[in-house]
């Protein structure tokens, strides 16, 4: 298994992957990327130059997870919904798209910019994986204890990698 | 940052209150890795490593912390940049925090 990220002599990431590891990681991006549509605007050429879309907020768990409202009330949090989302999408689809353009098996190098990028992207990833398998915050307690018969097992032991493979990259830009 | 910097958008101004100050808080949710939310702090906020982790052991265990105040436009500002790294923030007037 890819012993995680770390610190590129003179700036950036580096890291090993395995094929597997490599293919699992670009399955969950990509799953990701067709979840995260890009940024959609109205008719009005205005709005869209201005990225102003939706004020509803999604009903799928991941995406009100991935864009949560910014207000307790409804009104404003549409409001800020509408001039912000657009925006989010695209940046997260950005991060998506350069994990994809990166992610290779051996030997990975990230600049620090594409390190950013990677850092965002697998949040995202866990945080749909999360929503998805409905973690708690004692997910690493349910998976120590869980059967390798469980029909859960592969996703939860996929979730507990990207875990441990985010805090690698954040230890290592730090 | 670049592809997630917020657009500069007029607001109707009926709901502008200049008098009250405005916050952001993040709320704890069983995802975020500690290491990260306090990496996420001190990348957005420049706050240092220490009071980066106070903030993020706030979350952790009161469940959420105000981790920046100011105008209204400076905390939708930071909440759009805290939602592009994944966090649950919000923001709202601080007479009601």
């Amino acid at each position: 298994m890819s012993s995680g990220f770390k610190s590129r002599h003179g700036g950036g990431v580096i890291a090993q992957f395995e094929a597997a590891e490599v293919s699992i990681l670009r399955s969950l991006v990509t799953q990701v990327l067709g979840l995260v549509a890009p940024g959609e605007t109205g008719d009005d050429p205005l709005e869209r130059a201005l990225g102003i879309g939706s004020a509803q907020q999604p009903t799928d768990p991941v995406l009100a997870r991935l864009f949560p409202s910014a207000y307790a009330d409804e009104t404003e949090a549409g409001e800020f919904r509408r001039y912000t989302e657009a925006t989010l999408r695209d940046g997260k689809r950005a991060d998506a798209q350069t994990m994809l353009d990166t992610a290779h098996p051996g030997r990975t190098e990230l600049t620090a910019e594409q390190a950013q990028a990677w850092l965002r992207s697998l949040n995202d990833v866990r945080l749909a994986l999360g929503t998805r398998l409905e973690v708690t915050e004692e997910v690493h307690e349910e998976i120590a204890t869980m059967s390798e018969d469980d029909p859960r097992y592969p996703a939860f032991v996929t979730y507990d990698w990207l875990t441990y493979l985010q805090d690698t990259l954040v230890r290592a830009l730090w | 940052m670049g592809s997630t910097a917020p657009i500069a958008v007029e607001r109707p101004s009926s709901d502008v209150r200049p008098d009250l100050p405005w916050v952001t808080i993040v709320w704890n949710d069983p995802v975020n890795l500690m290491s990260y939310v306090t990496y996420v702090f001190q990348t957005v906020f420049g706050y240092s490593k220490e009071k980066a982790e106070k903030l993020m052991m706030d979350v952790h265990h009161k469940g959420k912390a105000v981790v920046s105040s100011g105008t209204r436009e400076e905390m939708e500002r930071d909440v759009q940049i805290l939602h592009s790294y994944g966090l649950w923030a919000t923001l709202q007037s601080d007479s009601l925090s």
